[in-house]
């Protein structure tokens, strides 16, 4: 196309522009975040906005982790994460599955059950009576069972499903398989992309687990990485760490806010190039059409 | 295929045990729905009743539609309906159009690293948490050491008190919420975008068309169906102000003009006990967005286009 005038040079230019001027706006405040926390107490007193520190300190670091307050909570996190977004994976496929199968007695009904949980729901507080009755309060099963299936990824997963050849299922079943065993076996492993998209996406929401832990978790070592990191940027809480290094004024105060900020986020900014290697395959093919 | 005649519960039967695995398989996921989501709508029933926990649902007092009466004679509920329409009618001027222009100006960029690189970078702020984002502004904003007003203060200014003011509160959420989802948000349109037959550009080009008349007659047009449908699906959460970003900004001085239902669900029912209230207020919230779903969708399919249902 060589739509070469002046006025579509003009076009593309400031289309280039802006958009790189968008990027940066929504990325500088990660930039700064992360300059911050490396950086010494003069530097910080002098300069003012650092985006890259030209004297790095790791104090702030050596502060967040001199005790194990951080480090539980990410383990909690991390823990959360792995469990959870497998038993979300475990469960949603698995219910996925008879769902797909259209000739299924009783299948309209059913997906008409869990359409109707998308528009309706009982709400925060039935909602946690029932966590308690169940007897999850103060657990961290309280954080994976009650989102265990997603509606939403449940039917995208279903759609997904739909699309295995059923030659391949028919085989397995001519070879003595079960329909469990196909689900496993065969079903799950050709549908990679589409698990992958939908467990990366359960699984960020669990990193991401705030008011729900702050809704069921009363016991404060239990609590995951983001209900500490709101304790110590916004509450201020930020005395948990060894204390004669504050007295030595071996950093700034601030500093230690963003290495936690930073500690939260960074492990998603790891995860995000898998991420967007499978979303472009699995993402939008389930999505559009119900 | 189930052919509609009177099946005898042999055949039933029959049914069961040849699908007796995917009946299993559905076993658990049912028992979920029914427990976790389900069941709390039951709960609801609360709501008119004097909840008492020790007491249960069937041991506490029946009051009828005493505690919404209550809701809707409280002063409290102009304010909270205000405050969560405000925010919503914040979100679809001010944030709505933003993910639309973005796809708009991705789609016109020819040169594919530049455009997925960006595409990358603005894709980021969705996958990081509230807390995170909430936290950053905190940081930036802040009256004590926060970088924004360190440079106002530079530049001879008053500090403006971003986070504890009523004023700033609604700009301050919605240029959140544009932070986190804007780049995100263009997946959809980026999508529909690529579903736009290149012949018609083509066309257009022959007949003169420069880049501007090109989108407008053609570019915004192939959307339109999905901005319908977007814009549908927003109306239907009109009241669903994201309420974790909520719950974290909200703070004693910016209250009169952040509270909105569902963090007063929260005050109320979790913190003052006050249950049945609280349930009530829920259900209210509830109920109107499932009604303004259903309206909005009849409203979309009146006008000709596909609705969701």
């Amino acid at each position: 196309m060589k739509d070469r005038s002046l006025g579509s040079r003009l076009f593309d230019s400031a289309n280039y522009l802006l958009l790189t001027i968008v990027a940066l706006v929504m990325i500088l405040p990660f930039i700064y975040v992360i300059a911050v926390s490396f950086a010494t107490p003069e530097e910080i007193a002098q300069r003012g906005f650092i985006l890259f520190p030209t004297q790095f300190s790791l104090s702030a670091y050596a502060y967040i982790f001199s005790t194990d307050t951080l480090l539980r909570s990410l383990g909690t996190s991390i823990y959360i994460t792995l469990m959870g977004t497998f038993i979300n994976l475990f469960f949603t496929s698995m219910m996925a599955y008879p769902l797909a199968k259209r000739h299924l007695r009783g299948r309209e009904k059913i997906l008409l059950l869990v359409l109707f949980t998308m528009l309706f729901n009982g709400g925060m507080i039935p909602t946690y009576f029932v966590v308690k009755d169940v007897g999850l309060i103060d657990s961290l099963w309280a954080l994976m069972i009650p989102g265990a299936i997603s509606a939403f990824n449940l039917i995208i997963m279903k759609n997904f499903f739909q699309q295995v050849p059923y030659e391949l299922e028919e085989s397995a079943k001519i070879d003595g398989c079960n329909d469990l065993g196909i689900l496993f076996r065969i079903v799950i492993p050709l549908s990679l992309p589409a698990m992958a998209t939908i467990g990366l996406f359960y699984a960020v929401t669990h990193w991401n687990t705030f008011f729900n832990a702050i809704l069921y978790i009363n016991d404060s070592s239990k609590w995951p990485l983001q209900v500490l990191l709101r304790d110590i940027v916004m509450l201020a809480n930020d005395r948990f760490g060894d204390q004669s290094a504050v007295e030595r004024s071996d950093f700034h105060p601030i500093t230690i806010r963003m290495a936690v900020i930073v500690f939260a986020t960074v492990p998603i900014l790891l995860v995000y190039p898998f991420l967007m290697k499978h979303f472009a395959k699995g993402a939008m093919m389930g999505s559009v059409k119900g | 295929m189930n052919v509609n005649r009177l099946e005898k519960p042999n055949d039933i039967l029959r049914e069961l045990y040849k699908n007796s695995w995917l009946y299993l398989m559905l076993i658990p996921g049912l028992v979920y729905f029914l427990i976790f989501k389900y069941w709390p709508m039951w709960g609801l029933v609360m709501s008119f009743q004097n909840f008492k926990p020790h007491l249960g649902i069937s041991g506490s007092e029946w009051v009828g539609l005493e505690h919404f009466i209550r809701l809707f004679s409280e002063p409290q509920f102009f304010k909270l309906f205000r405050n969560t329409a405000v925010l919503a009618l914040y979100n679809i001027c001010f944030f709505f159009p933003i993910p639309i222009i973005l796809a708009l100006m991705l789609n016109e960029v020819r040169v594919e690293l530049f455009k997925r690189s960006i595409q990358t970078v603005i894709y980021i702020p969705h996958f990081v948490s509230w807390v995170v984002i909430v936290g950053i502004s905190y940081m930036f904003l802040t009256t004590e050491g926060g970088i924004i007003n360190d440079l106002i203060a530079h530049f001879g200014f008053e500090k403006i008190p971003f986070l504890l003011s009523e004023e700033w509160f609604r700009t301050l959420i919605t240029g959140q919420t544009i932070w986190k989802e804007a780049g995100w948000g263009t997946i959809i349109y980026l999508a529909a975008l690529s579903g736009i037959d290149m012949q018609l550009y083509e066309a257009a080009k022959m007949d003169g068309a420069n880049r501007w008349r090109q989108m407008w007659h053609i570019t915004l047009p192939g959307i339109r169906g999905t901005i319908i449908i977007l814009f549908i699906l927003k109306m239907g959460d009109f009241l669903d102000v994201s309420f974790e970003q909520v719950f974290l900004v909200l703070n004693t001085m910016n209250r009169e003009v952040g509270e909105v239902f569902d963090t007063y669900v929260y005050t109320k029912g979790l913190t003052q006990a006050q249950y049945s209230y609280s349930a009530a207020v829920g259900v209210f919230k509830s109920v109107f967005a499932l009604v303004l779903v259903l309206g909005t969708n009849w409203l979309a399919k009146k006008a000709g286009e596909e609705g969701i249902y």
